[in-house]
């Protein structure tokens, strides 16, 4: 039907190998590059810079979450500190006078050295060992970030952000800020894209596999994990700063905490292991359940006439997204990119469901 | 910094360090049967504690009637867990258990504050205030309980892995298709497993709410917990006893000596600090098999 795969004879290798080879999907990657390209024409400024805008970051940031625990399969408890290393560096470089543009590259640069440092450490173990002290390298940066003042600027305490400023230009309408987000958001898919097509992301699947038989057919699994962990705590340090430079506007501790790791986690986790289209469900999933959630109570009790303590209301959409991973993880392991995929390949013989392979 | 004060918080760190051996011992019993490193024991320790004031206050029965209502309750409520979200994945990448757990974490958590909300509340087990002195030493009176009950609890496993079903359980853990070959029902047993555990999870919850209250806090013993089923290698209950103790008392001498000087709250610090140290020295633990994978 939409995606008619009926009567496209790939005649040479480079057409095999496109990014997109069912001009179905070119059709709608660039429909939707001109809808978000003229989002903030046909869009309100307070879902722009409220909904839009939040997604587009945390997406760039799950897919590098998802560079580690989909493709390398490295499991990442302290993510959002990967985050917020970026952020400090960013908000400390802008401040002392250094360009936004260069701030963000120094912000992902210095993420990236912490991240593989602590990872160069942790990668001697794997698995579950890997896991807890990923945890307890969140705890350890919870620490030094809230009780340094040089980094937080105190206890409690809360850092400004300036404005950003591109080619000396302040960015500060919603629009700009919007685009920021997305130009950044449109990078990190097209790295992840080709990342699929390159010796990298080939060396990556095959450590992920099984890292002896990586090693056997000569992929040094020691090194493309580091290399995976580099890169991901790159993503993560540059969308750390650009979350605070477009979104936040200041940055405290508590925006970096092990929960947000655990969010960043189910991001990953509810849209799909290794699934790029997934990122983007799963990252927009986790952000709008709670505000969606707190309408449908807010629905439901006015509907039937019952009223909830404000402790339960506050708590809730908590209970429920914990409900929801262990949901995914029962019924659909592969998150709601599996999801996406499967109602694609259906379409794609559609009507002749029995030429599926 | 004088001898006497270091010693007191040597003493009182081994007594809080024997009670996060109790909530370590519930990882580990889980883990020896099924090798799920459960990340949600803090907040099974949490819902254990809430059950247990959901029984002595809206049913109004005594505190003891109460614990041992909430001990056949999160008896249940640990066969639940098992069957109905860790059996399907059994066999399972790493990641998608360690992430299972962390789900129930957050559900747990999260349902038990949505039922009975946030606010502190005492439990009362009625342990006097009055102070006790070992010789010189100033000791926690429910510090000292909560560490006596702990090495009875350790007591009884030492006994109960003697009786027919702990051989069944430990026959699990050495080898569990060997176990399966003989006729044991690896299922049954770790199901069991999760049920003890989620036993010890109440006995921890009422011991600590009884030194800090309940509410969410509780679930933060699980980074306590994980450090010293780590430390003492995740398999052996023994050595998260020792762990527990040995924890203990790195904790109250490093906070003792590093909160003045970084102004407060290095225990979580030191946590972190063992927990990394360990798995780069000693993976395995004090007393763990040797088996772990290194790269």
């Amino acid at each position: 039907m939409l995606f008619r795969q009926a009567g496209i004879f790939h005649a040479d290798y480079s057409a095999d190998r496109a990014l997109f080879p069912i001009p179905a999907d070119r059709w709608m990657i660039g429909i939707l590059l001109l809808l978000a390209l003229a989002a903030p024409i046909y869009m309100n400024t307070l879902y722009l810079s409220s909904y839009l805008l939040p997604w587009l970051i945390w997406t760039a940031g799950a897919l590098g979450l998802n560079l580690i625990l989909g493709w390398a399969g490295q499991f990442h408890l302290g993510y959002a500190a990967v985050m917020g290393i970026g952020a400090y560096a960013a908000v400390h470089a802008t401040r002392a006078g250094i360009p936004w543009e260069i701030a963000i590259v120094l912000a992902g640069i210095t993420a990236s050295v912490i991240g593989s440092v602590f990872a160069f450490a942790a990668l001697r173990v794997k698995g579950l060992y890997l896991a807890l002290s990923t945890l307890a390298l969140q705890f350890v940066m919870d620490w030094t970030i809230s009780h340094v003042p040089a980094i937080s600027g105190g206890t409690q305490a809360t850092l400004q952000a300036p404005d950003i400023r591109l080619l000396g230009r302040a960015v500060t309408s919603d629009a700009g800020l919007y685009y920021v987000a997305l130009v950044w958001c449109v990078l990190v898919t097209s790295f992840m894209l080709n990342l699929r097509r390159t010796a990298l992301g080939r060396a990556l699947v095959a450590v992920r596999e099984k890292d002896y038989a990586a090693a056997v057919i000569g992929v040094n699994s020691f090194y493309f994990k580091l290399v995976a962990f580099a890169t991901s705590s790159f993503i993560g340090g540059v969308s750390g700063a650009i979350l605070i430079g477009t979104f936040y506007h200041a940055v405290t501790p508590e925006q970096f905490s092990v929960d947000v790791s655990i969010q960043a986690l189910a991001m990953v986790i509810v849209g799909g292991l290794g699934s790029i289209i997934g990122s983007y469900f799963g990252a927009a999933f986790i952000l709008l359940m709670p505000g969606v959630m707190n309408s449908f109570i807010s629905w439901a009790t006015t509907k039937f006439g019952f009223s909830l303590g404000i402790e339960t209301l506050a708590h809730l959409p908590q209970a429920f997204y914990g409900a929801l991973i262990i949901g995914f993880l029962l019924i659909e392991p592969l998150g709601l990119g599996k999801i996406y995929n499967n109602i694609r390949d259906y379409l794609l013989v559609w009507p002749f469901g029995y030429t599926k392979k | 910094m004088d001898a006497i004060s270091l010693m007191e918080s040597a003493a009182n760190g081994a007594l809080i360090g024997l009670m996060y051996s109790l909530v370590a011992m519930g990882i580990v019993l889980i883990y020896k049967s099924s090798s799920v490193p459960n990340l949600a024991q803090g907040s099974m320790t949490m819902l254990a504690a809430y059950v247990v004031l959901a029984f002595a206050n809206s049913a109004g029965a005594p505190i003891w009637a109460a614990i041992s209502l909430a001990i056949i309750t999160m008896f249940i409520i640990g066969l639940a867990i098992e069957r109905v979200a860790l059996r399907r994945l059994a066999g399972r990448p790493i990641i998608m258990i360690l992430m299972m757990t962390l789900g129930l974490e957050i559900f747990l958590r999260a349902g038990s504050m949505t039922i009975w909300g946030g606010t502190t509340r005492p439990m009362n087990l009625g342990i006097s205030d009055a102070p006790l002195f070992l010789g010189p030493l100033l000791i926690n009176r429910a510090y000292a309980f909560g560490a006596v009950v702990t090495i009875a609890m350790f007591g009884f496993f030492v006994m109960f892995f003697r009786s027919r079903v702990g051989v069944v359980l430990r026959a699990i853990s050495d080898d569990y298709t060997a176990a399966w070959s003989v006729g044991i029902s690896v299922e049954r047993g770790v199901a069991l497993s999760w049920a003890m555990s989620a036993v010890v999870a109440t006995i921890a919850g009422v011991l600590w709410s009884s030194v800090q209250g309940v509410d969410q806090s509780l679930a933060q013993l699980l980074l306590k917990g994980v450090t010293v089923a780590v430390l003492g290698g995740l398999d052996s209950i023994g050595g998260a006893l020792l762990a527990g103790v040995l924890l203990g008392v790195v904790e109250g001498i490093a906070s003792s000596v590093l909160d003045p000087l970084l102004g407060g709250a290095s225990r979580d610090l030191v946590d972190a600090a063992m927990l990394i140290l360990t798995i780069l020295i000693r993976p395995h633990g004090l007393f763990g098999r040797h088996d772990i994978e290194r790269v």
